[in-house]
């Protein structure tokens, strides 16, 4: 495994995502998965990628229990509109991809976790606070926050860590101001949150999570006597009621933890990826209208949820194979999102290309709910910083950034950086 | 050609708007809504966001 998931450095750093030699005879297990990128802006080499991995192929969890491994771009997009695979957690089928999600169907996941009607119910209650017009509304506030940040990085310079002093705080004011939480207690979610996110037992992730819970029980119990005017006090006020207390502590620390880890991962990765490609950089530094759809671009590039996963309730027919009832998919996205069938020269990064219809927010009924959240934090974030340091630069050597293991949210635990 | 979307399916993306906002817009409930007079789906890219959308919300009637 080891061996697979460390392919031989090249003479640029990392090696571009090209498939693994065979070092396995054809007859043994399929690929375990996940495994760690090497280079933090490709998919693992030793993920099913080549041309007969394509459009589906096997893979291998932790546990021993062999799933499918869907790469093709059509087909993921197709298998997440079909409602014969559900996002149900508590399905008795549905995989368990890492330790650390082994009580995952211990209590409802909202959401993410559920199938329609529940899902839509849930959905509904948030779609208005997460609306295109809300979020381009919000655009000079998260300017705002973007510029108070860099004022203090340039005064604190020449030198930081991009994470902590850029790329964390930068979604987590905006989800505080938005949900109206605390971001006095940005500390206390966002280190719990990292926890939850890349721990390696079932144990590490239960603590971390029931504090978040914990936290959230007294706030929204503080938010009942004296409400706020954020989105959780939106949720609480909900005249039909539909949530119970512990469903709208579940819902508070979901919206809290998809709405700052992954796009501080994007900003961080972004900024990185960026910078290894100087070209690409000086392009968009040419002509900001090409913002937009770099990070479209950088969002198929990076991909930075690995995989979306699934339970098959009835049969599914794909490209030739069956897909039973009862069995598990993974719907590969970063690989999905390198299909060359639908994009040209996919392991190029191209800020002039058309990234349209890539599934780096998913697709179908469960696609993200704050993408548009996200797009404007991120060419804001983007113009921003390269508009107001044009002398940034890694501090440090392209291969010692640390990157964050598979199977979680892809990105840099740190990224040191000087101008 | 008579563009139109199922509000019931709607999930509020805001890929069409994005993919098409000349024919495209969202309303302030966040869900999509079709411009008044672009119902005719004259535009090239209706046919993209058509495709963008996640949940296929969107018809086109060619009649």
């Amino acid at each position: 495994m080891t061996e697979i998931a460390q392919p031989p450095l090249s003479a640029t750093p990392f090696a571009p995502a090209t498939p693994a030699a065979p070092l396995t005879p054809p007859e043994t297990a399929a690929q375990p998965w996940p495994q760690d990128r090497v280079c933090p802006y490709h998919p693992p080499a030793g993920h099913p990628s080549a041309p007969e991995d394509r459009p589906l192929t096997r893979v291998t969890l932790f546990d021993g229990r062999e799933v499918w491994f869907v790469t093709g771009h059509a087909e993921v997009r197709a298998l997440l509109g079909d409602r014969r695979l559900s996002a149900d957690r508590q399905h008795p089928d549905f995989p368990v991809t890492m330790p650390r999600l082994a009580e995952q169907a211990i209590r409802p996941i909202p959401l993410l976790g559920t199938d329609d009607p529940l899902h839509n119910r849930q959905r509904r209650t948030l779609i208005p606070g997460f609306g295109l017009q809300r979020i381009n509304a919000l655009r000079p506030a998260i300017q705002q926050v973007v510029d108070e940040l860099l004022d203090r990085m340039l005064a604190a310079g020449p030198e930081a860590d991009l994470v902590t002093a850029y790329a964390l705080p930068v979604p987590s004011t905006v989800i505080c101001s938005l949900l109206d939480v605390p971001y006095a207690d940005h500390e206390f979610f966002e280190s719990r949150s990292r926890r939850l996110l890349v721990a390696e037992t079932a144990a590490e992730a239960r603590e971390a999570r029931e504090e978040l819970r914990a936290y959230f029980r007294r706030l929204l119990d503080r938010k009942r006597e004296t409400p706020g005017d954020g989105l959780l006090d939106t949720l609480l006020a909900d005249p039909a009621g539909t949530m119970d207390r512990e469903e709208l502590v579940s819902m508070a620390l979901l919206l809290l933890i998809a709405g700052h880890e992954t796009t501080s991962n994007m900003i961080s990765l972004g900024t990185y990826t960026l910078l290894r490609h100087p070209e690409q950089l000086a392009a968009l530094r040419a002509d900001p209208a090409l913002m937009r759809g770099a990070v479209e671009e950088l969002l198929r590039y990076l991909s930075i949820a690995d995989s979306l996963v699934r339970v098959a309730v009835a049969d599914v027919e794909v490209a030739g194979e069956t897909i039973r009832t009862g069995e598990g998919v993974l719907l590969a996205t970063p690989e999905a999102n390198r299909d060359p069938a639908s994009y040209a020269d996919p392991d190029t990064l191209d800020v002039h290309r058309s990234a349209r219809h890539h599934v780096a927010f998913g697709y179908g009924i469960h696609q993200c709910l704050g993408q548009n959240l996200a797009r404007a934090e991120l060419e804001i974030a983007f113009s921003s910083l390269f508009a107001r340091i044009p002398t940034l630069r890694l501090a440090v050597a392209p291969d010692e950034v640390s990157v964050k293991p598979g199977g979680t949210v892809q990105g840099l635990f740190a990224l040191p950086v000087t101008w | 050609m008579r563009v139109s979307i199922d509000s019931d399916l709607c999930i509020g993306s805001g890929q069409c708007a994005l993919t098409a906002p000349g024919v495209f817009d969202t309303d302030d409930d966040g869900f999509g809504a079709v411009r008044p007079g672009s119902e005719g789906g004259a535009d090239p890219m209706v046919k993209e966001a058509v495709r963008a959308c996640p949940v296929q919300a969107i018809t086109l009637d060619e009649g």
